[in-house]
């Protein structure tokens, strides 16, 4: 291949006489000693550095403890801040895990790098010839080199898929191979991974972070760039549109946010540049698929999937897979859409195939195997059924068809229950069993805050499919962990991860993924391919960033008070605007009598559980982890420094579990809520200044619009609706949660009244936070979703909008001054609270019309098979 | 003899149906004693798409999907067929089943390897340790494979009750041997497991049963439906077909659609639709004899 950035280097040795010391003198790396017994990546038998580790560590050596501390402190750093996790299955809460990154690189000499590239090209040809004989000629089947039970008891393989030949036979479009050492050095496959691996957006994120940690040193060391893997990618999915089309529609298919590998589809979608979706973005219409776009249907030439086999197509393949695409395959079968891998892929992870790897590459290709398997059975046949059960001490037994979500039993650490119990189902389906001898792997240093650990490593490397060959990405995902049992095959397993730099012997190029294609794009002025799906998360996207602002100004002007004597304020005043954080009625103190004496600590009390109590509802806890989780589902339409911001927005947790809370634990929430609110104006003058007025933009602003006016309305009916006490105070409190007070006193220095404030909040339509305000940015938005229809009829939004707006320009402000008997402004209150459910209304009507397209699809009713008998 | 088939399938919806795609395998086979003319598929709505294909098993399978919205699907499959008596082996003079099991185990030719896919669990086959022993009582040892066979069938005939609306599609195969009832799809699929279960090769057969009338009474248009039996596998000899439901190997009155490893490889019509609310399915097959020579 060559095809790589280090084409054309030569295949010489780093000499170990070559121009740097393989006897660093001293320094943290001396002090390091690799567990013995296995092959070490750093450290020769002998207790030597290794050639090509030995310049890293030099310059290690020379930083000593605390620079290791400081980059592996930055390492933690940029993560946090890139916002790089890993779901875990099964967990129900804390979904999301920080990805763990060691800031001590893998080195590979090129001179390793290449042959081991080359037998894993050869692996991934070897599978995708598989590929293209299970589900063609069959000729493996009836020659016996894979026995019936590999294509008949596995239920990876796909009946509906086979006779479908995808273009250029590339069944297996790009792929990875979990690799360890043995004790003698040598690579040796642990398994494949075929349907859409994970972990290559990882190595790109790892390299990311790993680069900036160690500049120096990555830029002395010439460490092949991964990006040529990337574009051979682009090239090769490019290449797949069945019209050729110079810039054909590469969609990247998500099983969605609940997959452990959302972060990664996200990342992958963002670096290749494709449109994100899900199953229920996609429909199939005619003989082709479509997206579902604000704009309309869009056609798909290529599916980058990363959703599981049999999850694709509920008409075909599993009927229980909701979030699969009805018609698919029949789609893929008249070669109207291609899906990368190709459906049926996930044949080739079955454990059970190793045992047959050997004999498959000598049969397919005429070939010697060049990357070894670690020595497998396959309890199918009553010869190795026997030698398993006779050495199941030495062996770890696994299911033979599926490697997700099972047990593995390790022979030796059976308890003796289970070890009966294994051997009696292995007899019952001994076809179901494989049973492998376990690969310890290498060890390499892992920084652990003050010196360096013996860490077990795995490799997992990627191929891309090329011209009739594989490119192998230089370089790849190692994951390393304390003991060898926890680095299983999976990619989750393990606890931290590695770059793994593979040095070249001179320069290296470096490349981006903006690169000029051959002809020039079409100029355009928008995107037009945002899901409808992804434009209803930005709508709540902007409500709840919005919700979340005035929760945090309006608990600020609350703690302001409590804790300052320069704002001292009554009870009365501070009980009412307590209340009002919460829509009227609804507040927790709603019922509190304010004469009783514990007033006071109640309301310490209940701003302290808005703040701190994440089961308190409409509490600032639930609002930012309503805006985080909404964020994340639309991660891939939020900019880079976006993402930033929005991992900024946390509020620290409580300091004081138990009550009785004192005014002196509030008065320390006073510098975070004033962060938190830093970083959502952040937020919002990011969207402003840099989101392209596309539909993405026009849904997310939308939202704010809604619920700023919803939020500004539920401040002034709690605060300025009742008259049984002097309004001053609470005027006051009114401008600064509406962030009004600068306006206010330009206008008309410091005399508080009523009806200025009032008509300042709400109707002023140059007061970018009064309701007018709100409601012509609005009348604006429903215009322009309303401008393709070509009928002069009003939408139903408009209609509301125009309503609203209407009425608030007819309101008369002086007159909502006016206090009735009982001691309130009911005609204020009722105005607002119209006003308020107009706003709903037209929230639920441009869901309805723009938004809600997601329709649960069903199965027909089966026909029974039932005779009258005679 | 030959038959004219016709077979309408109705969905009617109380809500409109916006989008919905279809497979059906409604195709009598083309087999040596079985010969097909006029095949004619309508569906109605019209169609967006209509296509048509060979699945893995041989059958043929044809896909459309409606994209306007309908409140009633009609599916109406018409075909001539023409059946020839097919030679069925003696009973006794077939291989004992455990020699036909042993065979299929070693799989030592390409033949045997591909009948394999009939040997193992599938979707609707499972639980052998429950049924072998109810297939025991029959395969005895040393039994001729045909014999044990064919008494398995006639056990499963006297021993359950033929009782329509008692099972669904999806009702498990232990179910019906736990109340012994069923009908002919549960019965297929109840033999195909015992037969399975001990080793040996069995698949999943749908079509049709040409009814008589009751004596003196005309026969009824739609009063036929679909049915299912099963083969089983004998090597040097083939498959053999055997109807549970009647007793019977099939003959001049069964039409074959297909086979598969179960219903769910051959089901007659699956869908998936988006809206519709309740469905009320109506299936009616008329099989009629065409009586005099061509």
């Amino acid at each position: 291949m060559a095809r790589g950035a280090y084409r054309g280097v030569s295949d010489t040795m780093i000499d170990s006489t070559g121009a740097v010391s393989a006897h660093p003198s001293g320094g943290i790396a001396s002090q390091y000693f690799p567990s013995p017994g296995h092959f070490d990546e750093m450290k020769g038998a002998d207790g030597d550095v290794r050639p090509a580790w030995s310049r890293l560590v030099q310059s290690l050596n020379s930083e000593g403890e605390a620079g290791l501390t400081r980059r592996s402190e930055q390492t933690r750093h940029l993560l946090r801040e890139n916002g790089v996790t890993y779901n875990v299955y099964g967990a129900a809460k804390d979904l999301e895990r920080p990805w763990e990154l060691d800031p001590i690189p893998l080195m590979l000499p090129i001179s390793e790098w290449l042959p081991l590239a080359d037998s894993i090209r050869q692996r991934a040809r070897l599978l995708n010839t598989i590929l293209a004989d299970v589900y063609g000629r069959q000729e493996l089947l009836r020659s016996g080199i894979l026995p019936p039970s590999a294509f008949f008891e596995h239920p990876g393989y796909l009946l509906p898929c086979v006779g479908i030949e995808p273009p250029g036979g590339i069944f297996m479009h790009w792929y990875a191979a979990q690799l360890a050492r043995d004790s003698s050095g040598r690579w040796i496959a642990l398994g494949d991974r075929s349907q859409g691996p994970s972990g290559a957006g990882y190595a790109v994120e790892n390299r990311i972070v790993v680069s900036r940690t160690l500049p120096e040193q990555f830029q002395s060391l010439n460490v092949v760039r991964l990006a040529s893997f990337f574009i051979a990618l682009q090239n090769t999915l490019a290449n797949l549109s069945h019209q050729h089309r110079d810039n054909p529609r590469v969609v990247l298919l998500s099983p969605g946010p609940k997959s452990s590998r959302y972060f990664e589809d996200v990342y992958l979608a963002r670096y290749l540049g494709y449109t994100l979706v899900e199953g229920g973005d996609l429909t199939v219409r005619g003989d082709g698929v479509y997206l579902k776009t604000l704009g309309g249907l869009l056609s798909v030439d290529v599916i980058f999937r990363r959703m599981g086999d049999g999850r694709c197509d509920p008409l075909e393949l599993r009927p229980d897979s909701p979030q699969g695409i009805a018609g698919l395959t029949q789609v893929v079968r008249d070669g109207r859409v291609v899906v990368a891998n190709a459906i049926g892929s996930g044949f080739l992870e079955a454990p059970m195939l190793q045992a047959f790897l050997p004999a498959a590459c000598r049969f397919l290709l005429g070939e010697e195997l060049k990357l070894p398997c670690a020595p497998t059975w396959w309890c199918g046949t009553p010869e190795n059924l026997k030698y398993v059960e006779s050495n199941l001490d030495r062996l770890v037994v696994r299911q033979a068809y599926r490697h997700h979500n099972v047990r593995v039993y390790v022979g030796s650490s059976l308890a003796y229950y289970d070890r009966a119990k294994l051997i009696a189902d292995m007899r019952a389906r001994p076809g179901q069993f494989v049973a492998q001898e376990p690969v310890i792997g290498s060890t390499s240093p892992v920084w652990n805050g003050d010196r360096f650990q013996s860490w077990h490593v795995t490799l997992r490397a990627f191929a891309v499919a090329t011209d009739g060959d594989y490119q192998v990405m230089p370089g790849g995902l190692s994951r390393v962990a304390t003991r060898s049992e926890t680095l299983t095959e999976s990619m989750a397993a393990g606890q931290r991860s590695k770059d793994v730099w593979v040095l070249a012997e001179g320069p290296v190029d470096s490349i981006t993924l903006l690169r000029p294609k051959k002809t020039a794009l079409e100029l355009r002025r928008s995107s037009n391919d945002l899901p409808s799906r992804a434009a209803d998360h930005l709508f709540w996207l902007g409500r709840m960033i919005e919700r979340t602002e005035a929760l945090v100004r309006h608990v600020r002007c609350i703690v302001a008070r409590m804790t300052s004597e320069l704002q001292p304020a009554r009870l009365a005043d501070l009980h009412q605007m307590v209340l009002a954080i919460d829509e009227p009625g609804e507040s927790p103190l709603a019922g509190l009598d304010t004469a009783e004496e514990s007033i006071w600590q109640s309301l310490v009390e209940s701003v302290w559980s808005f703040l701190h109590d994440p089961y308190r509802r409409g509490g600032l806890f639930e609002a930012i982890e309503s805006t985080h989780r909404t964020a994340s589902i639309v991660r891939d339409r939020i900019s880079v420094d976006g993402w930033r911001i929005i991992n900024q927005l946390t509020f620290p947790p409580s300091s004081n579990a138990t009550a009785p809370r004192t005014t002196a634990d509030l008065a320390c929430t006073l510098v975070p809520l004033d962060q938190l609110l830093t970083w959502l104006s952040a937020f919002s003058g990011l969207c402003n200044d840099s989101m392209t007025r596309g539909p993405g933009w026009r849904f997310l602003d939308i939202g704010r619009r809604i619920e700023r006016a919803l939020q500004t309305l539920r401040v002034i009916r709690g605060l300025l609706v009742d008259a049984q006490t002097e309004v001053l105070p609470r005027l006051e409190a009114m401008l600064e949660i509406a962030d009004s007070s600068m306006t206010y006193r330009y206008r008309y220095l410091t005399t508080l009244q009523l009806a200025p404030v009032l008509d300042l909040v709400l109707a002023d339509e140059s007061n970018p936070r009064a309701v007018g305000f709100q409601l012509m940015a609005l009348s604006e938005h429903v215009g322009s979703l309303a401008r393709d229809e070509s009928d002069m009829v009003r939408t139903s939004e408009q209609k509301i909008v125009l309503s609203a707006q209407a009425s608030l320009r007819l309101a008369d402000v002086e007159s909502f001054c006016t206090v009735n008997g009982s001691g309130d402004r009911r005609q204020l209150d009722k105005f607002l609270s119209l006003l308020a459910s107009d706003l709903r209304g037209l929230s639920d009507s441009i869901s309805h019309t723009y938004l809600t397209h997601t329709v649960d699809s069903r199965q027909l009713e089966a026909q029974l098979q039932v005779i009258k008998r005679a | 003899m030959q038959y004219t088939v016709h077979h309408t399938t109705i969905y009617s919806y109380a809500d409109p149906v916006s989008i919905c795609q279809n497979e059906v395998q409604l195709t009598p086979r083309l087999t040596p004693w079985q010969s097909r003319s006029d095949f004619q598929l309508e569906v109605s709505p019209q169609p967006m798409l209509l296509r048509n294909f060979i699945d893995s098993f041989g059958n043929e399978i044809w896909y459309f999907s409606l994209e306007e919205p309908h409140n009633e699907l009609r599916v109406t499959a018409r075909s001539r067929v023409r059946i020839m008596r097919r030679p069925v082996p003696i009973p006794t003079d077939t291989p004992a089943w455990e020699k036909v099991r042993d065979r299929l185990i070693a799989a030592e030719n390409a033949e045997m390897r591909q009948v394999s896919q009939f040997r193992f669990e599938s979707p609707y086959i499972q639980h052998f340790d429950a049924t072998r022993d109810y297939a025991r009582t029959s395969f005895t040892e040393g039994r001729p494979l045909l014999d044990a066979a064919v008494d398995l069938t006639s056990r499963i005939y006297r021993e359950f009750e033929y009782a329509p609306a008692t099972t669904s599609v999806s009702t498990p195969t232990l179910e019906v041997l736990k109340h012994r009832r069923g009908v002919c799809q549960d019965f297929a699929h109840l033999q195909i497991t015992a037969l399975r279960s001990l080793g040996l090769a069995a698949r999943y057969v749908s079509g049709y049963l040409v009814t008589a009338p009751p004596p003196g009474k005309p026969k009824l248009v739609g009063a036929d439906a679909s049915h299912a039996w099963l083969s089983v596998y004998c090597p040097d000899i083939g498959w053999i077909d055997l109807d549970p439901t009647n007793d019977i190997i099939p003959q001049e009155r069964h039409i074959t659609i297909g086979w598969g490893r179960d219903y769910g490889d051959v089901c007659p019509i699956k869908g998936v639709l988006t809206g519709g609310g309740p469905q009320i399915l109506t299936v009616a097959v008329d099989v009629a004899p065409i009586e005099s020579g061509e």
